[in-house]
């Protein structure tokens, strides 16, 4: 008893441990190349003050704070009263939460239930605006929070949805912003039919040709099992990067261009323009947000969405009940790629400028971060991992704490990716589908050839 | 990629340079290709986070160089050991990685069986995990690497000058990849490998550890690939972000040979580097990386087991 | 000319150095009940895949022809295409949509022949709506034809053995059929389950108007339904006929005995 103890006791601890000193590190200040350890050294040597009342260095903290969490979970399943009780308050919390589930399962299951939770969300969207009303909070919120949910509510259609991975996305709404530039006239190629368009016309243009690419791209690409998608979309995100870069006689190389107009509206008496304010801005994306998410949602429900899952859930199986795979899967991909394609007029129009740095794989990464945190195939779980963590990221933007570097985003979004598909793949809320998915293949009842990995594979197609 | 080519006046030297350059980079593209392919072998999936292996392998050594060489110009003798220590430092450093990676975000999925998805998202945070750390810990402005050898002209072929560090390339590349090919062939360890390749629950039940197995693939497949970070390093220096381009080249390059297949990775590598080389006479060098993302395409499209095709569990 | 279905003339299927289908000439007529018996790895499944356009057969030719007379090439189809011609089929080990319902797995193949209708379905137009009741209709129907009402609701993987194979026969006539190809119906059902499933297949021929091809382990059940039989083994067509004669068969008793398979020799006593 006593050495089982011991053996799980170390290693556990240690880990602990081992996990305080990393978030110890990651949140330590900025290290260097000439001096490549000042990063870890000063993490170490940095203190930390608790109401001024004692300043211990901060890795005792982290340390003892690990030490101290990892002993409390050991402890309340190696000793046996507390392990009772703990069992006794955890079938306690089970029940309330059970019984919460139900009670949101049952208001979800309510069409009028499922609605009338939208409908809080869409008030509070309404409200936001008097709620914070600092400028630069409000840009930023429209920036970084309402354009990047209505991109992952579009990534949400491909790899939720369809349950394809796309590294590219990117690169259509690269497209949709350049289109803004192109057909406002503000690029160096001369506009389509030497007009120069109002901004508006721009999103038409925009979802045909992020549509176009979609469809050219996907067709040859998504025959390819899944893994190569996700590296050939990758590439394409690239290469798109790449010629936005360097053709400077079309895209303004490097620079991009900064002649974008403000969104206006000029029809006899019915004049409006899109300014400075973000305000403005802010009810238009949240318009077409809530537009997206009904028409994304009727989809989801629909005989297309049912066509997807069978997809997901057995290729074979699907294409023998007449399902054409690769036409769902082109149509998935040219929503996703429209979507985004329509985000970036969005975008262009209220930044008034594009360059290339904008439309990196990493913006890609974030989009998919959300899709991936609220939940895969999950339009609410899609919204509110949006809000989560794009509130999160202008809240450090907005006040950032001592400790936090905005440049260290990308290190802490990838760690939430693994920590996630550690602990909760399906995501914060997950559709309900995916949930059974997921726990079907792990529990092997699913045998989808895709889906699994160890195994005899010699022969993919057995047993069909 | 324009450090590779220098510029000639007549079209055979500069065809021979081309070529010169080319091995060279296909020799880094097939060590990296390398670990795509061994652990596609044992586990079929595409290891995302590999080019944060040659990322680590490459900052090891920087610092080995930076203490060993400092601003110094080594003698020959003290090269030879610079480099060999850089081999190592490299090697060891991407496979310290490779294993905490398969520990980190792998291994727990693997536990519970998860779906195909959940491995490459795992992998994708890895990847932005890591490089994004040593952003955090390095700095995020390119170093330049102390050289652990002059780079003089050692000969020429048909007028081509060859530098040192093709040389040395080659011949770290020659011995690093025989080595690992009669690893795989002849050693016992080696033989688990092919054998959880070609079936992984037979290979179970007949007394093959499948975690050691797969933890040794990701070493192994690390090393080369920390190596290829010090040798890709040496002229260019490292930064943060220096993974993602060779490393999409070198998956471009394991499917190009026929990914799984351990010889296949070394043609494509070669065969990369040598097609992007010359494609210089063609393109602005600035398009030079969509060479290789049109020849996977192309290889995915027309061929997709690629030239020696997938010989899985027959890696060797 | 003879109303024929299915027409499969010379056709060999390889996959490296095997030969999984070797000069296999068959057919089916319009409305029977036609079995594949043979051995482990005879070929019956890789005759189905290529049927159904899963597998390229490298020689020979497979002429299904609809109930209207048209007639359609099946090698070199995508097997969404056969099935849009009239071919349903079940697969070897079942192969449901474990994560839906048992009312969606049907639906799913009741609605699979229409347009593209994305556009619709976005915006849930009257079109649109119309299409969802009668696809709910006909899923009803076929639920209620095979058993299933009562479970409609339930997730597909909680089903039992012989629940599933109801379900997959009634996903695959969702897509209504002329002829349906059923893969070794009947295995990991127990006896009461097995003349239901008899029963049932019977049905499906009589009331549905759908033909019925049919591979078969358990020699009680083809012999119960089969009016004609073809015996594969090795890949190679080694006989052809009626129940009786295939009973009395002396090669065919000789490749049952030598793959010391499942009792044909018991039956034919
Ligand atoms: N995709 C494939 N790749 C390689 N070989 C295959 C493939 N499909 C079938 N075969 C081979 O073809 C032969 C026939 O297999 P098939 O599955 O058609 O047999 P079967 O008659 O259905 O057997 P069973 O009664 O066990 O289902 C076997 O030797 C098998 O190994
Ligand atoms: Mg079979």
């Amino acid at each position: 008893m006593l050495r089982v103890f011991q053996h799980h006791m170390v290693k556990r601890v240690a880990g602990a441990i081992l996990i305080g000193l990393l978030v110890l590190v990651m949140t330590g200040p900025q290290g260097n190349g000439s001096e490549p350890t000042s990063g870890f050294t000063g993490s170490f040597s940095e203190h930390m003050s608790f109401f001024g009342f004692f300043t211990p260095p901060r890795w005792i903290t982290f340390a003892l704070l690990a030490l101290v969490l990892s002993l409390l979970v050991m402890f309340a399943k190696y000793s046996h009263r507390a392990w009772r009780r703990a069992q006794e308050s955890g079938a306690a919390a089970a029940r309330a939460v059970a019984s919460a589930a139900a009670r949101v399962k049952y208001v979800r299951s309510r069409r009028s239930g499922r609605y009338s939770g939208y409908a809080l969300l869409v008030l509070l969207g309404i409200f936001l605006p008097r709620i914070i009303t600092s400028q630069s909070w409000q840009t930023n919120i429209v920036q970084l929070v309402a354009v990047y949910i209505l991109l992952a509510i579009g990534l949400n259609v491909v790899t939720g949805f369809a349950g394809l991975l796309d590294l590219g996305f990117v690169a259509f709404y690269a497209i949709g912003a350049y289109t803004t530039a192109w057909v406002t006239g503000a690029l160096p190629t001369s506009p389509p039919f030497g007009i120069h368009f109002n901004t508006f016309f721009a999103i038409p243009f925009a979802i045909i040709l992020a549509m176009a690419f979609g469809v050219v791209l996907g067709i040859p690409t998504l025959r390819l099992r899944g893994d190569y998608l996700a590296i050939v979309t990758l590439g394409f995100g690239e290469i798109i990067f790449i010629f936005a870069n360097n053709l400077y006689g079309i895209t303004g190389g490097s620079t991009g261009t900064n002649q974008i107009p403000y969104l206006s509206v000029h029809l006899g008496p019915l004049k409006y323009l899109w300014g400075l304010t973000p305000q403005p801005y802010y009810y238009l994306t949240l318009a077409f947000i809530v537009l997206f998410l009904m028409i994304f949602s009727s989809l989801e429900h629909s005989r297309v969405g049912r066509a997807w899952v069978a997809i997901r859930e057995d290729e074979v199986a699907a294409e023998s009940l007449g399902i054409y795979p690769l036409k769902y899967k082109v149509m998935a991909f040219a929503i996703g790629a429209a979507s985004a394609g329509f985000a970036g007029v969005i975008t262009a129009s209220q930044t008034l400028f594009v360059t290339p740095p904008t439309f990196s794989l990493s913006f890609s990464i974030n989009i998919l971060v959300l899709v991936i945190f609220g939940g895969m195939g999950s339009i609410a779980g899609v919204v509110v991992g949006g809000l989560v963590i794009q509130g999160f990221v202008v809240y450090m933007i907005q006040s950032p704490p001592a400790w936090y570097n905005p440049a260290d985003l990308y290190m802490y979004l990838g760690a939430l990716l693994i920590v996630m598909m550690i602990f909760r793949p399906a995501g914060l809320l997950p559709s309900r589908r995916r949930l059974r998915e997921v726990t079907q293949v792990e529990s092997g009842v699913a045998r989808d050839q895709m889906l699994t990995h160890i195994g005899p594979h010699n022969r993919v197609e057995e047993e069909l | 990629m324009s450090y590779f080519t220098s510029h000639f006046s007549t079209f055979g030297h500069e065809f021979w340079g081309l070529l010169v350059g080319g091995v060279a980079n296909g020799v880094v593209y097939a060590m990296v290709a390398i670990g795509y392919t061994m652990v596609y072998g044992v586990l079929r999936l595409i290891n995302f986070a590999h080019s944060e292996i040659f990322t680590s392998g490459a900052f090891a050594s920087f610092f080995l160089m930076k203490a060993l060489v400092g601003g110094s110009t080594p003698t020959a003798t003290e090269s030879v050991i610079y480099v060999i220590l850089g081999v190592l430092v490299g090697g060891l450093a991407g496979a310290l990685a490779a294993l905490a990676l398969e520990r980190v975000a792998y291994r727990p999925l693997r536990r519970r069986n998860a779906p195909k998805l959940a491995y490459l998202i795992s992998a994708i945070g890895a990847s932005y995990f890591l490089f994004n750390f040593y952003g955090k810990e390095f700095g995020r402005i390119n170093l330049s690497m102390d050289a652990p050898f002059t780079n003089n002209t050692v000969f020429t072929i048909f007028g081509a000058p060859v530098q040192m560090y093709y040389i040395v390339i080659v011949i770290v590349g020659v011995i690093m990849l025989v080595s690992l090919d009669r690893f795989v062939a002849k050693s016992k360890l080696g033989r688990g490998i092919r054998a959880v390749a070609q079936d992984a629950e037979t290979a179970s039940l007949m007394g093959v550890n499948i975690d050691r197995t797969i933890s040794l693939t990701f070493v192994l497949g690390g090393f080369l690939g920390g190596v290829a970070g010090f040798l890709f390093a040496i002229p260019i220096g490292v930064v943060y972000t220096m993974g993602f381009t060779p490393a999409l080249k070198a998956f471009s390059a394991a499917v190009l040979g026929g990914i799984g297949n351990l010889r296949g990775a070394v043609i494509g590598g070669l065969l990369l580097g040598i097609v992007e080389s010359f494609s210089v006479a063609f393109f602005d060098g600035v398009y030079i990386d969509v060479v290789a993302f049109a020849v996977l395409v192309l290889v995915l499209m027309v061929r997709p087991t690629g030239i020696l095709g997938e010989r899985l569990g027959r890696s060797a | 000319m003879v109303d024929n279905l299915f027409d499969v003339q010379n056709v060999t299927l390889r996959f490296g150095g095997v030969v999984s289908l070797n000069d296999v000439t068959l057919s089916q007529k319009r409305g029977e009940i036609l079995a594949i018996i043979g051995p482990n790895g005879a070929g019956k499944t890789s005759l189905f895949n290529s049927l159904t356009g899963v597998y390229t057969p490298q020689q020979g030719s497979i002429t299904f022809t609809d109930a209207k007379g048209k007639r359609y090439s099946v090698i070199g189809k995508k097997p969404y295409r056969v099935s849009a011609a009239g071919v349903a089929r079940t697969f070897q080990a079942s192969r449901m949509f474990s994560a839906m319902t048992t009312f969606e797995n049907v639906k799913i193949g009741a609605e699979s022949h229409r347009g593209l209708g994305a556009v619709g379905a976005m915006l849930k137009g009257p079109a649109t709506r119309r299409d969802e009741v009668r696809s709910d209709a006909a899923t009803r129907d076929l639920l209620e034809f095979v058993g299933l009402t009562s479970q409609s609701n339930v997730i597909a993987a909680s089903l039992n053995y012989g629940a599933r194979r109801r379900l997959e026969i009634a996903r695959a006539l969702a897509t209504r059929p002329q002829v349906l190809l059923l893969d070794e119906p009947a295995a990991g059902t127990n006896p009461a389950e097995k003349n239901d499933l008899t029963e049932l297949i019977r049905r499906v021929r009589d009331e549905m108007n759908v033909s019925i091809l049919l591979i078969e382990h358990d020699m009680k059940l083809v012999m119960a339904l089969a009016e004609r039989l073809y015996v594969l083994n090795f890949g190679s067509v080694i006989a052809q006929g009626t129940p009786e004669e295939i009973r009395a068969n002396p090669a065919v008793i000789e490749a049952y005995l030598g793959a010391s398979d499942t009792g044909i020799a018991e039956e034919s006593k």
